[in-house]
Order: C-alpha cells, then sequence, then structure tokens
C-alpha cells in the first residue's frame, strides 16, 4: 500500500532535485538592458513591431543597439523616447499608425449574391466560393477582424468593418485575421483613403457595389500633389506625397474616396442610417474641412 | 544486429508512429508548413524519444520488482516531462539558436503522445534495453522522415496554384496527409 506512493514520491522528487541543480547548473544569465527595455513595452504581445512579441523585441533591441526603438505603435512616441534613453540613442518619430478599411460597400451600396448559412466567419464564407458579396475584392462583413481586436477599435456596422480611429493601436491584427485583405495599417496623419479595392473595370465595380471605385481619374486630375495615382482602375495616394488636401475626396464622383477629417457623405447611398457615419464622426467633432494649403 | 536493423527499418517504414499508427498528429500538422521548422522538431523528438526511453525503461523494471506496474502512465508522464524540461535547460545555455528555432514545440514534445507512446510500446514488446534504445531512434527516425516529406508536400501546394478554392487550408492538408499514409501502406508486409 505504501510502496507505491513512496516509489512516485520519490521519482518525483528526483526529478525536481535534478531540475533544481539543472537550473543552477545551466543558468543563463539575463541581461539587465533586456529587463529594463521589457518594463517600458506595453506587454500587448500583438506583434505589430514584427517580432514575436515584447520580449522578443526587446530581446532584439539589446543585442542590436542599432535598431529602431520606435516600432511599437501601441506605446508610440512616448514608449519609443523612454527606449531610447535607456539604449541611449536618439529616438526616431514614430507616427501613430491605425488600421484602414480599404471597402465601403455597406449593405445599402452593394449586394450578397447568395443566402449563406455557414459558419458566420469571414474566413469560412470565403472558403465557400470566395464569399457571400457580390464584390470579391470587399469586405465580407462577417466580422472576423472584430473578434481579433483586442482594443474593440474596430466593428461591422451596416455590412462593413470601420475603424475607430481614437482606440485603434494599429497593432494588425484585424489585418492578419482578414481572409480578403481589407485591412491594411497607414499612418493615422494620411486623412484621405481610397475606401476600395476592386480592381475590375469600371462597368463591373459598379455593378458589384455603388460605392467602389471605377477608375475613372478625376482624382488623379484634381490632385496637385502628383500624389492619386490609377492603376489597375483603382486609385492610389500615395502616403508621401499626399497633403490632406481633400480634394480627390470631393471630385470623386462615388465616394469611393473618404476624406476622414468629416463625415463621409457617400453621394451614391444617399438612403443610409446614420449609425454608420457614428464612428468616423467621432475622428474628428468639426464637420468643415480645413482649407486646403493654397500651392 | 540484424534483429536491430529489422526494428529500425519497421518503425521508419512499417510502423511508422504517424502515418501508420495515428500517434503524434498534433505536431504533424501543426508544425509542417515549413521544411527547416518540421526537420528541427523532427530531431528534437528523435532526441527526446532516445532519451525517454533510456530513462523509462531501467525505471519500469523497478515498477515491476515491486509488482506496480500499474503506475506506468504516471511515472512515464512525470519523467518524460522532467526529461524535456532539462533538455531545454542545456538547448538555452549551449545551443541557444536551436533553442530559438525550436520555440514553443520543444515544451509541446512534453505532450506529444508517440513519445510516450515509443516508451510504452517497448515495454509492452517486451524489448531488451538495446533494442528498446534503437526502436525508439528508429520511431523517432520514421517521425521525422513523415515531417520532412508532409513538411515538403505541403510547402508545394502551398506555393503552387492547382488547388481549388473549396479545398484551400485544411482541407487539402488533411488530403495531402491521408494520400501520404496510404502510400506507407505499400511498405507493410516488408517485415514479420
Amino acid at each position: 500500500m505504501l510502496t507505491p506512493i513512496l516509489i512516485v514520491v520519490a521519482i518525483g522528487l528526483v526529478a525536481a532535485a535534478m531540475l533544481t541543480l539543472a537550473s543552477k547548473v545551466f543558468f543563463v544569465p539575463v541581461d539587465e538592458t533586456f529587463a529594463e527595455l521589457r518594463a517600458e513595452l506595453p506587454g500587448a504581445n500583438c506583434g505589430a513591431c514584427g517580432y514575436a512579441g515584447c520580449d522578443d523585441y526587446a530581446n532584439a533591441m539589446a543585442e542590436d543597439r542599432s535598431l529602431s526603438c520606435s516600432k511599437c505603435p501601441v506605446g508610440g512616441a512616448d514608449v519609443a523616447a523612454k527606449l531610447a534613453e535607456i539604449l541611449g540613442v536618439e529616438a526616431g518619430s514614430a507616427d501613430r499608425e491605425v488600421a484602414v478599411v480599404m471597402c465601403y460597400g455597406t449593405d445599402s451600396a452593394t449586394k450578397k449574391i447568395m443566402e449563406y448559412e455557414g459558419v458566420k466567419t469571414c474566413v469560412a464564407a470565403k472558403q465557400f466560393f470566395g464569399g457571400l458579396s457580390a464584390c470579391p475584392h470587399g469586405c465580407i462583413g462577417l466580422g472576423d477582424c472584430e473578434f481579433a481586436c483586442p482594443y474593440n477599435a474596430i466593428k461591422v456596422i451596416d455590412g462593413v468593418a470601420q475603424v475607430d480611429r481614437n482606440a485603434c493601436v494599429g497593432c494588425g491584427l484585424c489585418a492578419k485575421a482578414c481572409p480578403n485583405s481589407v485591412i491594411r495599417i497607414s499612418t493615422e496623419k494620411n486623412k484621405n483613403i481610397v475606401q476600395c479595392r476592386s480592381i475590375e473595370k469600371g462597368g463591373v465595380t459598379r455593378k458589384a457595389c455603388t460605392n467602389g471605385c471605377i477608375g475613372c481619374k478625376k482624382c488623379e486630375s484634381v490632385c496637385k500633389f502628383d500624389s492619386v495615382h490609377v492603376e489597375n482602375n483603382l486609385a492610389f495616394i500615395d502616403p508621401e506625397k499626399c497633403k490632406n488636401c481633400g480634394m480627390c475626396s470631393k471630385v470623386c464622383p462615388t465616394g469611393a474616396i473618404v476624406n476622414m477629417r468629416k463625415p463621409p457623405v457617400k453621394k451614391a447611398a444617399p438612403a443610409k442610417p446614420a449609425a454608420a457615419e457614428a464612428p468616423k464622426a467621432a475622428e474628428s467633432p468639426k464637420t468643415e474641412t480645413p482649407a486646403p494649403p493654397a500651392s | 544486429m540484424v534483429g536491430i536493423i529489422t526494428i529500425i527499418m519497421s518503425m521508419v517504414l512499417v510502423n511508422n508512429y504517424v502515418l501508420a499508427q495515428f500517434l503524434g498528429i498534433c505536431p504533424f500538422l501543426g508544425v509542417s508548413k515549413k521544411l527547416d521548422s518540421a526537420f528541427g522538431m523532427g530531431v528534437a523528438v528523435v532526441f527526446v524519444m532516445v532519451l525517454a526511453t533510456a530513462a523509462t525503461w531501467p525505471i519500469m523494471q523497478v515498477l515491476n520488482s515491486f509488482e506496480i506496474g500499474y503506475l506506468q502512465t504516471v511515472v512515464f508522464i512525470l519523467i518524460i516531462a522532467a526529461l524535456v524540461q532539462l533538455v531545454e535547460m542545456m538547448l538555452k545555455k549551449y545551443i541557444p539558436s536551436l533553442h530559438k528555432a525550436l520555440g514553443v514545440y520543444l515544451p509541446l514534445i512534453t505532450t506529444n503522445c508517440a513519445v510516450l507512446g515509443v516508451c510504452i510500446s517497448n515495454i509492452d514488446a517486451n524489448y531488451n534495453y538495446i533494442e528498446s534504445l534503437f526502436n525508439a531512434f528508429g520511431a523517432g527516425l520514421g517521425f521525422l522522415l513523415a515531417m520532412v516529406l508532409f513538411a515538403g508536400v505541403r510547402q508545394k501546394i502551398e506555393g503552387g496554384k492547382g488547388v481549388p478554392e473549396a479545398f484551400k487550408g485544411v482541407p487539402i492538408t488533411l488530403i495531402t496527409a491521408a494520400m501520404l499514409s496510404m502510400g506507407f501502406m505499400g511498405f507493410s508486409g516488408l517485415f514479420q
């Protein structure tokens, strides 16, 4: 009766003693710089810096001092400055980054091509003949991004994902979760955004969604800074050159280019619930676009 | 000598743990996306299997001498877990690059049923100590072979465009595993 208990206890004790001894013998000293750096990082472990979690990023910085200490979008400039202080280097500028949804195919603008009754995730829907939306490039709208976001910053409203730019930290988890690659991470200072990624010809896009970019090139000709270009029937705004004047969003006939400074008014879809505008309106209480900078 | 070679070959080809006996499927599906990490995982499993057998076989003799063989499972799990922990510490100290490459999969070997499976099957088959060690080595090699083959196929499939939309992802992975397993059926009857 007692023997089995004693034997198992003995084996456990031997194993414990062996491991304790081993942890002393094989002790690897932890870099002090690493511990300090790690303490400053927010610990969100989101991986937006490109490393596998905060530990990994702190480790990489401690080993290679030339590494940029401003890669953490969650901590932003404050954390970057503290990290730089520990490492004794200059802090680079960390532009705040936010997620951008490159689709505005709301329920009123686009159609569903099937009565989808499968698992209610975008990944599952996408695998089932490419999804339920009329536009194969757009937001599927079943909210994989919403589930992925730990900050409650992205929500599916009116059938399309929308980002609360104040709550978003730019970690990129939603972009990874999106099976259609509709979400990308961009600097927060760029206010004019092409909310479409359909590369189909204008007519095809128009048929699928009234909010899509039809590649008419009006934005390209109106831009004074040579920042908007239409390629593959889709407008692209160069974030480096854009001065946020908002001309492109004004001339866009379908409302595919949206100015985040003011609540989007979709010309093609007049009857739209006010709820859709709410998160974007929160971005700035001002309804007036600031005057475009004179050239 | 012939007996040992037979044991190894039969574990690698005929009784392959993953493809013929359905043990260790979790890392087989989970870590087989990239060829190099699959190879690293395979090598780590070979190492741990041999080490675990080296430790559990003598312990089993102790248990048998006290006639408490029914404690086999709990004692084996305890020993394997402690061993993996020890291996992790040693790797961290002496081969940090390998430790980093294996990452979380090293602790995961603790709960790999193929490792426990080989320890128990050694006892069940009444192998002596040397035979047990080679049996574990063969089982590890078989795991390594399956991992490398599967990872190679998967890399080709995911890079190519031949997969129909509805089969992408998990379905084609499982179909691949099934076909690989069918391929290994061809080896059955090679050794008696």
